[in-house]
């Protein structure tokens, strides 16, 4: 696939299976700000500090792509670049300003710091959230012990959710999650918690995933993972759609602009 | 082409737009078991650090009970107190709180599971209904109690007392459609979870729950007629008058309270999935 500049529309392939289609979206924050902007004119002006007003961020900036059967999205860009407000778009919990998303089925959200039910044990996290899903209770009960044996946490299952630590919990929520086979999973950071065992034995559930006809987006700061499970990447900057297409083409120029460091292995 | 007739024709559907109301009541239906668990494990939880546990289910209404029973019983003066005042109170108090539970569980269903609703899709509509049926199952005690309270004071029991859990079941029903539209509100609105609590102490204050309406409104016929189209008190004094001799159970009081039950789940459960894409969004 060729990588696209952020100019060209998003063509329209008629041959292939779509699953997600970004048509053009803008999302645009309305926050109440305390305080005021930081710079030089103002600061000690405390007539301007007192102020509330509502400032508008504009986290996405028409934004169109489609993403079809099979494919494995990574993406990617620096901090505060919209990459989050995007996937959360995608999942149906962000309003778009302007335009639409359409997708096959719906998807799925697994982010970071999501507690289910923080004073349940992890046991009945994972048949409430399999029942959440359309599982029958019976199915749950069969299912917990291979989802805690996924998860690792055969000792803790017992324990208060809110007693688990942020790499503990993001395990538990990746093994329900994927306990069931989406169509449409989008992981955004989860992973990143994780030790490095873990963090194989859920690339690997990913590419199984893929293989069942499965769409995966995760966002990650390591390039190194996203280059080993995706298939194609989005490179986000600002809001704006900088580039999109081949992984290594596209970590490659992600690398040259985030200035010189120590090449991906 | 545009993307939008592209994803119309491989059948490709806008996100986040809500389902159809019929699929949405399926939907639900075929979840039930997750709203039941919810509530029974919520309950399980949400005594686990108190060092009295679960016994605070009956101890809270007892205290409760005793409380309301020393200021309204004791301190306050008499005049409009009805006779067997003990019994009054108690099925009054339990009553209400078993409502207001109701109204203010389903108020913090969607703000008090954002973790739940941002990491898992299913109709939201489960939570509200799942606060109803926590409310549901800690409402023995109260029952208990209140049976007791009857007997305690000289009330035997009747034929009519079987026909309780028929009014209890039109409660719950009534507050399902309560706790609903309070959902929704309270997530759109946050600052009315300021208000509520002054909107239930009102609602408790006109209720009846413990003074009788008549002989403090006996006079005025109009405010007294008003008074008599609240649900909360329709379902308090129906149920009275089921277990208590002084009062008498009329085809009026009936048809309210089965008109409440029928008209507030349909108008909550509508005004509730019209608003469904927007549950748990933080913008």
């Amino acid at each position: 696939m060729a990588a696209t500049t952020k100019k060209s529309k998003s063509k329209i392939d008629d041959s292939r299976d779509p699953i997600v289609i970004v048509d053009g979206i803008d999302i645009v924050y309305r926050v109440f700000t305390s305080g005021k902007l930081a710079n030089r004119r103002n600061i000690g002006n405390k007539k301007m500090e007192r102020k509330l007003k509502i400032r508008e961020v504009h986290a996405v900036k028409n934004v169109s792509f489609t993403v079809y059967r099979g494919e494995t999205v990574g993406i990617i860009g620096t901090n505060g670049s919209g990459k989050s407000s995007l996937l959360r778009a995608i999942a149906g919990l962000t309003q778009v300003q302007n335009g639409a998303i359409y997708a096959a089925a719906r998807p799925v959200l697994l982010g970071v710091g999501a507690v289910l039910l923080p004073n349940l044990s992890g046991e009945k996290n994972i048949i409430l959230g399999g029942l959440a899903m359309g599982f029958s209770k019976q199915a749950m009960h069969d299912n917990t012990d291979s989802i805690t044996e996924f998860a690792g946490l055969e000792d803790f299952i017992d324990l208060p959710m809110r007693t688990y630590s942020s790499g503990m919990s993001a395990r538990l929520r990746f093994a329900i999650a994927t306990s069931r086979n989406h169509d449409i999973l989008i992981i955004d950071e989860a992973l990143s918690v994780g030790d490095q065992q873990f963090r194989k034995r859920s690339e690997a559930r990913m590419r199984e995933m893929r293989e069942k006809a499965g769409t995966v987006f995760l966002v990650s700061h390591s390039l190194d993972s996203i280059l080993d499970t995706c298939s194609r990447v989005i490179w986000l900057e600002k809001g704006v759609l900088l580039m999109d297409g081949d992984p290594k083409t596209v970590c490659a120029a992600y690398n040259d602009y985030t200035g010189p460091k120590p090449a991906a292995k | 082409m545009t993307l939008a007739e592209y994803a119309e024709k491989h059948g490709l559907k806008r996100v986040g737009a809500r389902s159809p109301f019929v699929e949405y009541i399926k939907d639900s239906w075929n979840r039930r078991v997750f709203a039941a668990t919810l509530a029974a494990y919520n309950n399980e939880a949400a005594d686990a650090r108190n060092r009295l546990g679960r016994w605070w289910v009956v101890l809270l209404p007892t205290i409760q009970a005793a409380t309301y029973g020393l200021i309204f019983g004791v301190i306050l003066g008499a005049h409009a107190r009805p006779a067997n005042f003990i019994a009054f109170l108690f099925s009054g108090v339990f009553l209400f709180n078993f409502m207001n539970g109701c109204f203010q569980g389903g108020s913090n269903s969607i703000t008090g599971n954002s973790g739940l609703i941002k990491s898992l899709s299913f109709p939201r509509v489960l939570l509200p209904i799942s606060a109803v049926i926590r409310e549901v199952l800690n409402f023995w005690p109260p029952l208990v109690l209140m049976v007791l309270a009857m007997l305690f004071t000289r009330e035997w029991p009747k034929w009519s007392w079987l026909l309780v859990p028929v009014v209890l079941v039109l409660m719950a029903f009534f507050s399902m459609g309560l706790g609903m539209i309070a959902a929704r509100l309270n997530s759109q609105f946050r600052d009315l979870g300021k208000v509520i609590p002054f909107m239930t102490r009102i609602i408790f204050y006109v209720s009846g729950v413990f003074f009788a309406l008549d002989k403090v409104l006996g006079s005025q016929p109009l405010i007294f007629a008003i008074f008599k189209f609240n649900p909360f008190y329709d379902f308090i004094q129906l149920s009275r008058s089921l277990m208590m001799s002084e009062f008498v159970a009329t085809r009026e009081l009936w048809l309210q309270c089965i008109g409440w039950a029928i008209v507030m789940p349909i108008i909550g459960f509508i005004y509730f999935w019209k608003a469904e894409e927007q549950y748990g969004r933080d913008d």
